[in-house]
């Protein structure tokens, strides 16, 4: 009898909810069968909700069964398991799911079905056609499929990579460097997280075809502590791309080197801006830099560096691979190709949805995320992490993409999204969102630094005054705190923590005990 | 490797192979706070001489990192996120009491499993969709 393949996601929010469990369990249970079984650990589908979510290959394709608890194990194993048998927690093919169906997976593309672990599995799924397609370009036709891509910074700040990339190529020097910024901080954001234990060779790939383009023989990630599970995946892949000499002197015996080094970081949310990163890196304190100079000029230790985001690099394989006019054809507006959504928080079923820009946040909550968890009303959203906007019910509409959200004073960021009910207090979130700027400070900045501590002060201030006229009066310091944090804090830290906090006040006045016409902002 | 090695006789033996590396002093410290379970004041000047830096520049990134510690850390460490996708899930009911020397309660602010909040880290392992009656089934199976 050939032993059965079983597919159990090594995820860390899977195993957070008992995949470990379920893996133990159903190998100890098919042991005490005699059943001829191998479970293979992959990386999460992203249908979060589902997890413990196992497949098991069958001559029709992989079955899936979901919210999978150990105490399950004996019953799915007599209802026919490992044939793909009735259950009530079949699933069926996962990839006719309608969570998954209408999904256009470019980055996403292997997740939860590869085993990050293996080389060999990368390359049956595609893996390293897009290397072998930028061996054969020169390094400014390389730069020039990446700008013809229109792909954007995805760590959230949406910078065009393609001038990036141009920059550091134009940047004169013996020493070069790529650095992944893997601090993935942001509270509603797991993408990097996901992309870096499903899929992690798609990740040094990209690194790799970034630093033959920029001419850059060293890559360097900077990965969160936070992230153990990300770290073990990384470290085999890397092993596995140095063994298979996709890593090294001679890539791929094209005779240029590039060669990637792990770094972790050390708790610090202020290290996933690019100029803290490059000092953590450097082994200092976690301190931004003034820009000028930019990172492409004189970054990590003071050579030309290429800084991009974990998702934004894991997005140049698969355009290499399928041209970059068939991902720019894909977007809206000026946001082309796809972006990996998270959907968390109080959501009936949180996951990835990775689609190309352009739909409504409508239909991401409803549709995919069918609603809250609690079953009550959607209040409040906010976009883009914890220094992006509350988004309300008006916004929902609005498509999905970097200049409508930020025609409306929003953040798409990263395409995070937390969603909260009608039990959320805005004024306790705006509090929250200056005491995490206070405490997260790199100090460097007096706006940041004492104005977040201030911005505590005065909401509290607020929501404990008496009379009206006080708290009006302190919602007009809070404003200007706003406007000084927002223009004179030297990063996002400083400068987008107002986004939160103000959004926040003008959609919800009143329960920070204000009439609606005494705040219409200045 | 377990943390709460005994000091060696020779801190230095602890971390020797990364004095080469670029920017060397954040691993450093990782690593002795890997081995021992927190950095020892009494390490501050060995690091610093041995990567020519000066006391103050050690003693500054100790003290910026919140994942560095100069304190022997209690036998448990219980990580509760704070941040805002489990607080949208009730983390807020999340509360435990510390216990010195027995266990720590620190705030974490996001696991990535923002999608199975409100999340916890005890020693290490992760939990997703906690509930109040479930921290404290936790707590109460932690070993002495």
């Amino acid at each position: 009898m050939s032993e059965t393949v079983v597919y159990v996601p090594g995820d860390a929010a899977a195993i957070a909810v008992g995949a470990d469990r379920v893996a133990q369990a159903l190998q100890a249970e098919a042991g005490a069968r005699g059943l001829a079984l191998r479970i293979v650990r992959t990386g999460s589908r992203g249908l979060l909700w589902l997890e413990p979510m196992l497949e098991v290959a069958t001559p029709a394709g992989r079955i899936a069964y979901g919210q999978v608890a150990e105490a399950d194990v004996p019953g799915l194993l007599d209802a026919g398991l490992l044939t793909g048998g009735a259950h009530a927690l079949r699933i069926g093919a996962p990839e006719a799911h309608p969570y998954l169906r209408d999904q256009q997976r470019w980055v996403f593309a292997r997740s939860g079905i590869v085993d990050p672990a293996s080389l060999d599995d990368y390359l049956a799924h595609g893996g390293y056609r897009g290397l072998r397609r930028a061996l054969g370009m020169l390094p400014a036709a390389m730069v020039a499929e990446v700008e013809a891509s229109g792909l954007r910074g995805r760590g959230g700040a949406a910078f065009p990579t393609g001038i990036k990339w141009r920059t550091v190529l134009g940047a004169n020097a013996t020493q070069k460097y790529v650095v992944c910024n893997a601090d993935e901080g942001d509270s509603g954001s797991y993408s990097d997280r996901m992309l870096m234990e499903g899929d992690p060779c798609a990740l040094i790939e990209g690194m790799t075809i970034a630093g033959v383009a920029v001419g850059a023989s060293e890559g360097w990630i900077y990965l969160r502590s936070e992230y153990p599970h990300a770290k073990r995946a990384l470290e085999t892949a890397i092993e596995g791309a140095v063994r298979g000499g996709y890593l090294g002197n001679s890539v791929l015996g094209s005779g240029r080197a590039f060669h990637l080094r792990l770094r972790i970081g050390a708790g610090a949310y202020v290290c996933g801006e690019e100029t803290a990163l490059l000092e953590s890196l450097e082994g200092k304190r976690g301190v931004v830099r003034a820009k000028p100079p930019l990172p492409a000029i004189a970054g990590l230790f003071g050579r030309p560096t290429l800084v991009n985001n974990v998702v934004t690099l894991a997005s140049v394989p698969a355009i290499f691979e399928h041209g970059a006019a068939a991902y720019a054809a894909l977007g809206s507006g000026r946001s082309r190709g796809t972006l990996p959504l998270q959907l968390a928080g109080n959501v009936k079923r949180g996951g990835l949805v990775e689609v190309p820009f352009g739909i409504s946040l409508r239909a991401l909550i409803q549709d995919y995320g069918g609603g809250t968890a609690s079953g009550r009303p959607v209040k409040a959203v906010q976009a883009g992490g914890p220094l992006g906007a509350y988004l309300t019910e008006r916004d929902f509409d609005l498509p999905l993409d970097y200049e409508a959200y930020a025609a409306r004073g929003a953040l798409l960021g990263h395409g995070g999204f937390v969603v909260f009910d009608d039990r959320a207090d805005m004024p306790k979130l705006a509090r929250y969102a200056m005491a995490f700027c206070a405490a997260e400070s790199c100090g460097k900045c007096t706006p940041c630094r004492i104005g977040s501590t201030r911005g505590v002060e005065v909401i509290d201030r607020i929501v404990g005054a008496r009379a009206v006229e006080d708290r009006t009066r302190n919602v007009v310091l809070l404003r200007e705190l706003c406007d000084t944090m927002t223009h004179g804090s030297l990063c996002a830290l400083g400068g987008l923590t107002p986004l939160p906090v103000l959004s926040a006040l003008d959609k919800f006045p009143a329960e920070f005990g204000i009439a609606s016409d005494a705040v219409a902002g200045s | 490797m377990t943390p709460q090695d005994a000091s060696p006789a020779d801190p230095r033996v602890l971390f020797a192979d990364l004095i080469g590396e670029p920017g060397a002093l954040l691993p450093v410290l990782l690593r002795i706070q890997a081995r021992l379970g927190f950095v020892p004041p009494d390490y501050v000047p060995v690091v610093a001489e041995a990567l020519n830096l000066s006391r103050a520049d050690v003693q500054g990134v100790l003290s910026f990192y919140t994942d560095l510690r100069s304190e022997p850390p209690a036998r448990h460490a219980l990580r509760i996120c704070r941040a805002e996708a489990c607080q949208a899930m009730g983390s807020d009911a999340l509360q435990v009491t510390p216990v010195p020397g027995r266990l720590e309660v620190e705030p974490v602010y996001c696991l990535g499993l923002c999608a199975c909040a409100p999340a916890v880290v005890i020693d290490g392992a992760l939990h997703g969709r906690v509930t109040p009656e479930r921290l404290a089934t936790f707590v109460a199976d932690l070993p002495e």
